[in-house]
């Protein structure tokens, strides 16, 4: 085929331009810096995510050839098109719609979870919407506060589906699905079902998604102040490393500026008794994990063996694969470490009793909600973990105490919990565990310094990446998948006996932690989960230590209190087992 | 099964068995066979209720909220148990400009059901349904497979009497 039959020419508000066949008006638009407002809209394209079903009809032009109004982000550009997005018709065409999603919509933005953080309200402002002018019935179902993880409010959802996308395509777990038809029509669990009865693995990925209030984190922060208020409670904190890298957006800070200190800083102003670092237990975690992966090798155990600090892939697991629950590595992740450890070295260090003790954690996660409500996740009836909040969450919190983030001093860590390396610091990004796990698995066989720390074909975005690492003689196959629909994939070759991996990580996100459900809205911008990840792949370099196994409090605490690593007593704390769940 | 609504031991085994040896005969992704299946389910058990929802899921590889959507989305469909006769009131443009509401009307009131219900003899159940394509003959109703054009209100009577009598001479 000659190049020209793969073009088409066409005139957009009277730019003449010529593009690939198979672009849409929305993209051929974007390429003479013509802005259409969207709103189902969501292209991630990196990430293999694009909603375009063009169900909300808001990103309408007129095309003046026919005098048809199109929906650009799914209609193709044809030889010969007239495109007006200015016209009056199509001014009035997107006024219409978008009026069309308001008069049902409850509308009560003040106290709605995503004032201020709304597409659908940022598209009112956009369109300059000053009056509905169409009343309809407004909704009236249950809000579902059932699960420990996700709020769902059917009533401000618009149908767009971005979030049945996100569940059925990209994460393939298959909860919500638009149920009935016409005006009955709702997007919904099976039967209509509590999502806590469901196969939800609140990996949050609707919510992060999700351009209105109908999909969002439930709520831990009330319980965390009056924590705060009551004096007979140690009240005590730890952050998880890719908060560090996102939280500043909430505060106009660029995308992917660390600000640790800050955090810490602001914890301790919002009257937390000791700040921990997540990364401490990131550190420990690898410890552990590396010296089960090399018990597996050289004990011929079940291989390949399965990262676990991801709660939302332990819930996948566990409801789709439940014949598989011997594959993931039985370490608990580096939230329940340091809520253990907390619960136990600390309060006997310090003559606490763990009773007294609120352990609260700030993740960039909405399944550590519910990870930290396991019921095997704690010791003698405490749980390891007592409450959980979003990096959405503490930036709300941080307002609230009407605290001026942006001039808090740099704080530090608590000792005992508080020291982390380079190799934590990459727990938050796709690839980043095994990378650590690998810097510590190297010098634990061969006894020898690794010297190049950087295992550079372990990163990336890709969706599911491979890495070959020479250790003397062992040849270590690595697998990587971010998204659980890639995970899926590697599952099915590992119950179909084709996988030949050693060890493999996984996270339920689409990036990792830094593009968490529980993190500052991207509203579908990507640059802004590049940019996480790189901050995270910087700090890592800046750090004066970049091998777990270096971290100073870390070997204090085996010298103190486990003895060595997979002891009888690491075993009690810090691991933990899986049980088979239904699909739903 | 936590859940006693979606409990499938509950599920007669015969009818199960027979289901099974069609899904068997599938070739190919099953999961593409949803609606063949799902009308087969519904020809063997009367209705879909959840746990057989759930168990056509299971056998297909497919989420259960995939397979309810498709059951809640065609009318179709039948989650609860259906009487012996179907009555169908078509509600699309056509029939209800010619008062399509009035028809349905007095089919809830002659039966003393509502919309979507089955009555207590366990007769008739009642449905609202778009378009069924037969504009030209507006209003429209169906029993079961009998279409009835051009419906008075007071033409439901005789109809109604009608399927009441049917009953009268089996028993």
């Amino acid at each position: 085929m000659k190049l020209i039959d793969k073009m088409v020419q066409c005139s957009i508000n009277g730019i003449n331009i010529t593009v690939e066949k198979g672009t849409t008006i929305l993209d051929a638009a974007e390429k003479v810096g013509i802005h259409i407002p969207t709103l189902c809209h969501l292209n991630l394209a990196d990430f293999g995510v694009v909603n375009k079903n063009a169900n909300c009809r808001v990103c309408v032009v007129e095309e003046e050839n026919s005098h048809k109004l199109l929906p650009s982000c799914a209609e193709k550009v044809v030889d010969g098109m007239k495109i007006q997005t200015d016209s009056l018709k199509a001014v009035m065409g997107r006024r219409t719609n978008l009026e069309l999603l308001l008069s049902n919509h409850p509308q009560d933005c003040l106290t709605c979870v995503k004032n201020l953080d709304c597409e659908l309200q940022s598209l009112a402002h956009e369109l300059n919407i000053k009056e509905i002018h169409y009343q309809g019935e407004k909704m009236q179902h249950p809000v579902d506060l059932t699960s420990f993880g996700i709020a769902k409010d059917t009533n401000k959802c618009i149908m767009c589906r971005r979030c049945v996308t996100m569940c059925n395509d990209i994460q393939t777990v298959g909860v919500l699905s638009p149920l009935k038809r016409g005006f009955d029509s709702v997007v919904a669990t099976a039967f209509h079902l509590d999502l806590g009865q469901t196969s939800c693995t609140y990996c949050g990925q609707c919510v992060s998604v999700c351009p209105t209030g109908a999909l969002a984190e439930m709520n831990d922060s009330p319980k965390v102040w009056r924590a705060l208020n009551n004096p007979n409670k140690k009240v005590i904190v730890q952050v998880a490393p890719a908060v560090r890298a996102a939280i500043g957006e909430e505060f106009g800070y660029e995308a992917g500026t660390i600000l640790t200190g800050k955090v810490v800083s602001g914890l301790k102003r919002l009257g937390f008794d000791e700040v921990y670092d997540t990364n401490f237990g990131a550190d420990l975690t690898i410890i552990e994990e590396a010296t089960e992966l090399i018990e597996r090798i050289q004990g011929e155990k079940t291989l390949p063996m399965l990262t676990s600090c991801c709660p939302a892939w332990v819930q996948f697991i566990e409801h789709q694969f439940p014949e598989l629950l011997d594959v993931p590595s039985s370490c608990k992740s580096p939230q329940q470490m340091v809520g253990i450890l907390t619960k136990t070295y600390y309060a006997e260090k310090n003559n606490v009793d763990p009773k007294d003790i609120v352990m609260v954690s700030v993740m960039p996660c909405v399944a550590k909600k519910a990870e930290a409500a396991r019921e095997e996740l704690n010791k003698d009836g405490l749980s390891d973990v007592d409450y959980v909040v979003t990096t959405r969450e503490l930036a709300k919190m941080i307002k609230e105490a009407a605290i001026d983030f942006k001039k808090l001093p740099d704080g530090n860590f608590n000792k005992l919990l508080g020291e982390s390396t380079g190799a934590s610091a990459i727990f938050g990004t796709t690839g980043g565990v095994i990378e650590a796990a690998t810097r510590t698995a190297y010098e634990m066989i061969t006894g020898k310094e690794l010297k190049q720390v950087n295992f550079k074909q372990m990163r990336g975005i890709e969706g599911i990446r491979e890495a070959k690492v020479k250790i003397d003689d062992l040849e270590l196959n690595i697998g990587i998948a971010h998204g659980l629909g890639n995970a899926r994939k590697i599952l099915e070759d590992i119950r179909d006996g084709k996988s030949n991996f050693h060890a493999i990580e996984i996270m339920a996100c689409p990036g990792g932690c830094i593009g968490g459900g529980g993190q500052p809205y991207h509203h579908g911008d990507i640059e802004i989960l590049k940019k996480r990840q790189k901050a995270l792949y910087d700090l890592d370099k800046s750090m004066p230590k970049r091998k777990s196994h270096e971290n100073e409090m870390v070997l204090q605490l085996y010298e103190d209190y486990l003895g060595k690593p997979g002891s009888h007593k690491a075993h009690e704390l810090l691991h933990t087992a899986y049980s088979a769940k239904e699909r739903i | 099964m936590k859940n006693k609504i979606l409990d499938m031991t509950t599920l007669d085994k015969t009818l199960l068995k027979e289901l099974d040896a069609y899904i068997n005969l599938l070739d190919g992704d099953k999961g593409e066979h949803l609606i063949h299946v799902l009308h087969k389910a519904q020809e063997l058990f009367g209705y879909l209720p959840q746990n057989l929802q759930l168990y056509v899921a299971r056998k297909l590889d497919l989420s259960g909220a995939r397979v309810n959507g498709v059951v809640t989305f065609y009318s179709f469909f039948n989650e609860e148990p259906v009487g012996k006769y179907k009555i169908s009131v078509c509600m699309g443009t056509a029939c209800f400009v010619k008062g399509a509401d009035k028809v349905l009307e007095r089919v809830e009131s002659l039966t003393k059901t509502k919309k979507n219900e089955i009555s207590e003899d366990g007769l008739f159940t009642i449905k609202d349904v778009r378009c069924i394509g037969a504009c030209g003959l507006a209003p429209v109703m169906t029993v079961n497979d009998k279409v009835y054009g051009k419906v008075k209100p007071n033409d439901v009577d005789e109809i109604i009497r009608y399927y009441r009598g049917l009953e009268d001479e089996n028993n």
